[in-house]
């Protein structure tokens, strides 16, 4: 025999997916929300978006060749989705320079410190956005008016958000019937036509980008589907208990970034449980913890904090709930 | 309908080129290479010496001790040496070499392949009588058959479960058994039943052979208390513990035996040779063994002798591709990449597949992204990712209690990853150093 062959022990043959293909199908799968942010915002989405993807590559680039001096592995498109991700979460006439520093701070802070790609405890999007929430309440708290607003980047006419306009109206001491005749109806709501950040507006893009995930098996429906539920029945029970006060359960799940939230930003493999069981109990704490900020918290809307602290929850969680091991309860049938 | 498992799992692609097939006997090669260590346990202690002359089915290693087995010469002519050479481990290991001349078998062989249904043996008659021609566990793992049908005291075996499964992608060596050995399978089941003292046998193949399934359905009619199940194809289904639980809904406890459930499992082609063994005489010394690969001009299934070299196989399917990078005994998923094409051919070889060299190498490896694929298509509901670092990290205690004993190395973690990384390598390593201590505790201070 001429040829030289390889040994190895097995398996000899491998799945198809990479991590590469995974991130692409997750940019794949946010096409929908984006073409419909550029259709509701217009020159604004455009910039805000590509600033953030430039900034996101280019600092895990710079951070990888200069301060790490590894290989630089920007290939596999996770910045990518970081930049996408943190951009879907900003106003759209946000000033290019805030983009930049969430950015910065998005990939340096929240990823490449702790050793880069699958080893960052919090979601790297959601820790520059809050990030630049905290720095820039003013900016970071001015919304776009959709459509109207489509030719402008920093000089857009800005509004409330729905959930904005039902926090402010409650504390004046009005009802929600009242408050509810300056909020967009559910069917504008679940298309998108509402100010708020540029990519979490439309539920139904939002909901495109779920199937694909599904699709693609990129993700399960665990974590979306449990934050959706648990958020319905927790701000359901209010409404039920006292409708002049709570917004409905139909209203609280369209708002406020909820769909974005639930379907891509706690499902990020890296941050998320490693069971079905912990992605549950993960995905219920985030919905309780996202309805007690925007009830009973300063803040209008809370699924950033929510992920950000169930985030800090799971490695405690993947340390206790662990697989039902085969074999361990013998059952005789 | 079919049913399945319910951990776990993967779909990789089926590729069963030679399903087509008919079974054709390899021409008997001009030397063989008969390895000592063909079974799980102690290897035989060869009976011949240099410049004896053997009958095809003689005697030439005895099983040494309980749990070893007995190893015939497959072909006439002189043992030439006894020696050590490279087997399906990558080794070096004792063999015996025989130079052929002609095909002259022992007188005791019926060698007439007429159907023979009756049989008058005991159980304990039955037991004895496998265990000296050398029959072991052909689906690959070569346990010694007797040893499993030694049912231990207080221990009470229900049913007979019958691997026909063939869950590896490419290998057909047993579908092509069920279609022309049907008979002699169904014989081979009711011997093995009174072996065991059982009443109830099935047999479970998985659905992408439906013709076997309906062959072998048609067949069980004649045999009350045999019945054939229909699975859904999914990986690995071969496994024993999987296919208990996909047949009769019990789960093997860690660590445990499958008689602890009250299920002894053979794999069909184990089944045939247990048929004629006792039906025939004839000791275990020639197997089905399938020759596959994209790249490969003729896919088939071959009777071949054991101790014939795997480059003689490769030959009779067209030869060796050019693209040829890697060489495996058994399926892609568990099998065995060999060293060279002169390793012979052994009990427990039940295909050569060829891989292309596009599929040769490994990827590269990447960070894990913490996906938790791994965790949801374990058949044993293991954490490869965890035991993966702690066995990086040395931490035995930690792998001990995570269970990595339970890991049946079937590979669906590594299959799954997509960051390529080698969790099988490392849980393997984990199992070795964890295997080490629990020897250790065994043995008195």
């Amino acid at each position: 025999m001429s040829q030289l062959i390889t040994v190895s022990p097995s398996p000899h043959v491998f799945g198809q997916q990479s991590v590469k293909s995974l991130m692409t199908g997750v940019i794949v799968a946010l096409i929908p929300a984006f073409i419909m942010s550029v259709f509701l915002f217009g020159i604004g989405a455009l910039i805000v978006t590509s600033i953030a993807i430039i900034s996101c590559v280019l600092t895990e680039f710079l951070i990888q060749r200069y301060i790490l001096k590894t290989e630089a592995r920007i290939s596999d498109a996770s910045a990518v989705v970081t930049g996408l991700l943190l951009a879907f979460n900003l106003p759209s006439n946000l000033p290019w320079w805030m983009i930049i520093l969430g950015s910065v701070f998005a990939i340096g802070i929240g990823k490449m410190v702790y050793g880069g790609l699958g080893n960052n405890p919090f979601n790297p999007a959601l820790v520059g956005r809050v990030f630049l929430l905290i720095s820039f309440p003013v900016q970071m708290t001015s919304w776009p008016l959709p459509i109207a607003s489509r030719m402008q980047y920093l000089d857009a006419a800005t509004g409330a958000t729905p959930l904005g306009l039902v926090k402010e109206g409650l504390r004046n001491g009005e009802v929600i019937s009242s408050i509810s005749q300056q909020v967009p109806e559910h069917m504008e709501l679940f298309l998108g036509y509402m100010n708020g950040s540029m990519g979490e507006v439309s539920a139904v893009a939002l909901l495109l980008g779920f199937f694909w995930l599904l699709y693609k098996r990129i993700i399960t429906w665990h974590i979306p589907v449990v934050i959706i539920a648990t958020v319905f029945s927790f701000t359901g029970i209010l409404w039920l208990i006292d409708p002049l006060h709570n917004a409905s359960p139909v209203f609280h799940i369209l708002t406020g970034g909820i769909m974005l939230g639930a379907i891509f930003m706690a499902t990020d493999l890296v941050t998320s449980p490693m069971t079905k069981t912990g992605m549950v109990i993960y995905a219920i704490g985030i919905g309780i913890i996202t309805v007690v900020i925007r009830i009973f918290g300063a803040y209008p809307e809370g699924v950033s904090f929510a992920i950000l602290i169930m985030n800090a929850t799971v490695p405690l969680i993947n340390r206790y709930l662990k697989p039902r091991r085969f074999g361990k309860e013998v059952k005789h049938g | 309908m079919s049913t399945t498992f319910t951990k776990g799992g993967i779909h990789p692609p089926e590729n069963k080129l030679s399903a087509q097939s008919r079974i054709c006997d390899l021409q008997i090669p001009a030397s063989v290479i008969i390895p000592l260590g063909q079974h799980l346990g102690a290897p035989a202690k060869p009976v011949v010496n240099k410049g004896d002359t053997v009958k095809a089915g003689q005697l030439i290693a005895k099983g040494d001790g309980f749990v070893s087995s007995n190893i015939h010469a497959s072909v006439s002519g002189k043992v030439n040496k006894i020696d050590e050479a490279v087997d399906v481990s990558g080794y070096k290991k004792p063999a015996i070499f025989i130079d052929t001349a002609g095909d002259e078998w022992m007188e005791t062989i019926n060698r007439d392949p007429a159907l023979l249904k009756a049989f008058s043996l005991t159980g304990q008659e039955i037991i004895g009588k496998i265990g000296e021609m050398g029959i072991v566990g052909l689906g690959g793992a070569t346990f010694p058959t007797q040893v499993k049908l030694s049912v231990p005291r207080g221990k009470k075996a229900e049913y007979l479960v019958v691997n026909g499964v063939e869950c590896e992608p490419y290998l057909t060596s047993d579908h092509a058994l069920m279609l022309e050995k049907g008979e002699e399978i169904m014989v081979g089941v009711q011997i093995l039943k009174k072996a065991l003292n059982v009443e109830k046998a099935i047999i479970g193949i998985e659905n992408n052979k439906a013709d076997a399934i309906n062959h072998l359905r048609i067949l069980a009619q004649k045999y009350p208390g045999t019945t054939v199940t229909s699975l859904k194809v999914k990986y690995p289904q071969g496994g024993e513990k999987q296919l208990i639980q996909a047949l009769v809904h019990r789960e093997v406890p860690s660590g445990g035996l499958p008689v602890d459930v009250g299920v002894v499992v053979f794999n069909v082609s184990t089944t045939f040779a247990v048929y004629e063994a006792i039906q025939k005489n004839k000791p275990l010394f020639e197997r089905i063994v399938t020759v596959t690969g994209k790249s490969l001009k003729q896919p088939a299934n071959f009777r071949v002798r054991i101790g014939t070299p795997v480059s003689a196989l490769i030959e009779a399917a067209g030869g060796l591709p050019e693209d040829t990078g890697k060489i495996i005994a058994g399926g892609p998923m568990m099998g065995k990449a060999l060293l060279n094409n002169e390793i012979p051919v052994v009990k427990g070889s039940s295909g050569i597949l060829l891989l292309p060299e596009r599929e040769s190498a490994r990827h590269k490896i990447e960070p894990c992204i913490r996906c938790s694929k791994c965790v949801s298509v374990c058949p044993m509901g293991l954490e490869p990712y965890l035991l993966m670092s702690l066995a990086q990290k040395g931490m035995v205690e930690r792998l001990e209690e995570e269970k990595v004993m339970d890991c049946i190395e079937c590979g669906s973690c590594s299959y799954t990853c997509p960051a390529s990384r080698p969790l099988l390598d490392y849980i393997r390593l984990g199992k070795a150093q964890v295997g080490k201590i629990i020897r250790s505790r065994k043995k008195p201070a």
